[in-house]
């Protein structure tokens, strides 16, 4: 046990050394976390919009200036021919154009009925489709103040967002963020951290240790678990203080949450530096290889269950997409354990499971 | 220009030895790009409806079988009461409740107006929105259907209509994968261009071999511009690798000249490669440049365009955006690849991403110091 607490020791004086390294690694997470929390939104406002409008008439006006009042909208250019259409979609700013027939106006009042046409950018289908509701939802506001009085039969619709009605965004990009930060900072420095000593070729001195080549490892891991509490907890405290979302549930199971996926974490970082030879190999396993789906399967930036059913069970493996669920009952939901037993289960399986291969994959001499 | 082939020969024998490493450059991107596409759609289908339903009346039936009929909803059931529906959505197995209250046939026919209550999570705020947008355009639709079944045509006064025609150019079948996979193409190529760059001048630091090459008369540039050029041909071999997979397994052909694309990214991979090279000749150890390149690669990756949209940033944002090299290439991908751009449209992309070449390449050379 004393042998275990000085090597503990000696990986902590290690890392404290180089000051460098400490500072990017508590100062990054908190500058991503600022960068996304405020950036980040799923929200499509202040598209450019190009409007051909021949007619220049009072209802005309009156519906262009109400696209450019909204939020969503920025009329930044007025268009001259329909020639001038494909030429400004295709130097990339403008994502809408509106286009209205001539003598608009005198359509809509001798014959009740008038039209336009709305053209999208599609190239993105998801902004696409967005800004076009949009656009129409404007323009039936303004048909209908045209309109006299209520109608017969009118269903009212009262809209009641829970948990989040101001919708910020933060609420889900925070959580999103948080793990994909933890998950990937944690499992790249632990990776890294022992392929160093094989490359630098001082393994073998601590394998010809009396310690146990377990332990060893061990010891090596639970400084940056120290380490990673630090980050969690500033990342939290600037969550909670700057980016504003609430943490409606007990903060001691999110903390307790928060570690058991560190430790997740971490065991993958240790699998992966038994099977890495270099520093190269270990970060372009941990970064290149697993960047990407975690950011997709995690399911905070796009819906899980919209995925094809193989690789919704592909989802399944990335750790993040489990936390990121309990961070969003906790935090957000304000729910307790009840809700969140079989996720912490199963980042416990993961956990036990990743430590064992790693055990067993781990050799006592290296070739 | 001998000291160039020298220093060439070294690199390349240097990569091609490894090949564990060059087997996961090729292997890891191509994988990716072949699953990762298909789980990129923001498209809000199979919303979780749950209906509390207190009046039970044929009115109430109609209209939930007419939003259930459109495919965006699933159906998951009557609930009793509207705090069981809350636990539903609590635990996810809800998204949205709609309550229908007791009476709401008769409040229809004698007051003319009755009132539905949509409650919706809206922790995804983007998805709530378009989920009761969706919802509340089926319930007005169903009110103006009774209007229209049971109030006389004739006492009717007409009303004025504007008619929408939606057009949707570039992408008639709104096929998103046409846009994400060269989107992913393009962080992948990043991420493996920087990265191998920003690995490697900090790795022949921290074993010592770099001494080797600072007692050598080979000036500093040429000693850069010798990675440079090893990790370019990489790049561009990933790009092509990518853009042939695309083609393969997504059918995606661009619509305008492919030259264009290599044309930009043989400008892109040298700013990226720069900064790769700037963050290697910066840092003291791996563990540094791995960080630097991951906290780098993780804010021009999110804030390219690709996920969100970068209009709807704040201002201090958007400038990070336009010192970021991923997003133009994203757009220039999506003007090429969706829209048939030409070269002059692409022109000030290239040229932005050219300075940026020039100065993180300068900047590297500079930071670059044979004396340790």
């Amino acid at each position: 046990m004393k042998q275990l607490f000085t090597f503990i020791g000696k990986e902590w004086t290690h890392i404290w050394r180089d000051r460098r390294t400490l500072l990017i690694l508590f100062g990054m997470p908190l500058v991503q976390m600022l960068i996304f929390g405020f950036a980040l939104s799923t929200e499509v406002k202040n598209s450019k919009v190009a409007i051909l409008d021949p007619s220049k008439d009072v209802a005309t006006r009156a519906i262009i200036q109400r696209i450019d009042a909204s939020k969503y909208f920025d009329v930044t250019d007025i268009l001259r021919a329909p020639q001038q259409i494909e030429p400004t979609f295709k130097r990339g700013q403008i994502k809408l154009v509106i286009v209205f027939p001539e003598q608009f106006r005198e359509m809509l009042l001798h014959t009740n009925k008038a039209q336009l046409q709305i053209i999208a950018d599609a190239s993105d289908p998801n902004i696409g489709t967005t800004i076009t509701n949009y656009a129409n939802a404007i323009i039936r506001d303004y048909q209908q103040e045209l309109q006299s009085g209520p109608l017969p039969y009118t269903i009212n619709i009262q809209t009641r967002m829970l948990y989040n009605p101001q919708l910020e965004s933060a609420y889900n990009f925070v959580p999103g963020v948080m793990s994909m930060i933890l998950l990937l900072v944690c499992t790249m420095m632990t990776s890294i951290a022992i392929v160093r000593e094989k490359e630098m070729g001082t393994m073998e001195v601590l394998l010809a240790s009396p310690l146990r080549p377990a332990l060893i490892i061990i010891s090596k891991a639970i400084p940056y678990l120290l380490l990673s509490i630090i980050n969690i907890s500033t990342i939290l405290l600037l969550s909670y203080y700057v980016l504003e979302v609430p943490i409606k549930g007990s903060l001691p199971l999110l903390l307790a949450v928060s570690i058991l996926f560190i430790i997740t974490a971490l065991s993958l970082g240790l699998l992966i530096s038994t099977v890495a030879a270099n520093q190269q190999i270990a970060m372009f396993i941990s970064l290149i290889s697993m960047f990407l789906p975690t950011l997709m399967f995690s399911g905070f930036m796009f819906p899980i269950e919209n995925m094809p059913v193989p690789l919704q069970v592909i989802s399944n493996i990335v750790p993040a997409k489990w936390y990121y669920l309990i961070v969003k009952s906790i935090m957000i939901k304000g729910l307790g354990i009840s809700a969140i037993w079989r996720e912490v289960l199963i980042l416990t399986g993961m956990s036990f499971f990743l430590l064992a291969l790693s055990t067993k994959k781990f050799k006592i001499r290296l070739a | 220009m001998k000291m160039l082939r020298f220093i060439l020969e070294k690199e390349f024998r240097q990569v091609f030895r490894n090949k564990a490493t060059m087997r996961m450059m090729f292997i890891m991107p191509i994988i990716q790009l072949v699953l990762l596409p298909l789980a990129a759609n923001y498209e809000v289908i199979n919303i979780n409806l749950a209906i509390v339903d207190h009046d039970r009346s044929t009115w109430s039936n109609q209209l939930i079988q007419k939003i259930t009929a459109t495919g965006y909803f699933r159906f998951i059931g009557y609930v009793n009461s509207y705090p069981a529906a809350v636990g539903l959505i609590e635990h996810d197995q809800a998204d949205v409740i709609m309550t229908i209250p007791p009476r709401f046939e008769k409040d229809l026919v004698k007051e003319d107006n009755a009132e539905i209550m949509l409650s919706v999570n809206a922790i995804n705020g983007a998805k709530a929105n378009i989920g009761s947008g969706y919802l509340t355009s089926i319930i007005r639709n169903y009110s103006q259907d009774i209007r229209v079944r049971n109030f006389p045509v004739s006492k009717l006064v007409p009303e004025p209509v504007i008619e929408t025609e939606n057009r949707y150019w570039f992408n008639v079948y709104m096929n998103y994968q046409q846009f994400m996979v060269p989107g992913i193409l393009v962080i992948l190529v990043t991420m493996v261009g920087s990265i191998l760059a920003a690995m490697n001048i900090v790795r022949e630091k921290e074993i010592g071999t770099i001494e080797q090459i600072n007692v050598t008369p080979i000036p500093k540039y040429i000693f850069i511009i010798g990675k440079l050029i090893l990790f370019w041909i990489m790049g561009q071999f990933v790009l092509l690798l990518g853009m042939l997979v695309g083609r393969v397994v997504y059918g995606v052909i661009p619509q305008g000249n492919i030259g264009l694309i290599f044309l930009f990214s043989s400008v892109y991979l040298l700013a990226v490669l720069g900064l790769g090279l700037l963050i290697s000749t910066t840092a003291q150890t791996q563990q540094q440049a791995m960080l630097v390149a991951f906290f780098l690669m993780m804010v021009f990756i999110l804030l390219g365009g690709l996920y969100t949209s970068i209009d709807s940033m704040p201002n201090w944002a958007q400038w990070i955006t336009k010192i970021n090299p991923v997003t133009y290439f994203i757009e220039v991908m999506r003007m090429v690849v969706m829209k048939g751009s030409s070269l002059r449209d692409i022109a000030g992309h290239l040229g932005i991403v050219a300075l940026l070449a020039v100065v993180l390449n300068t900047w590297a050379v500079i930071s670059y110091r044979k004396t340790a």
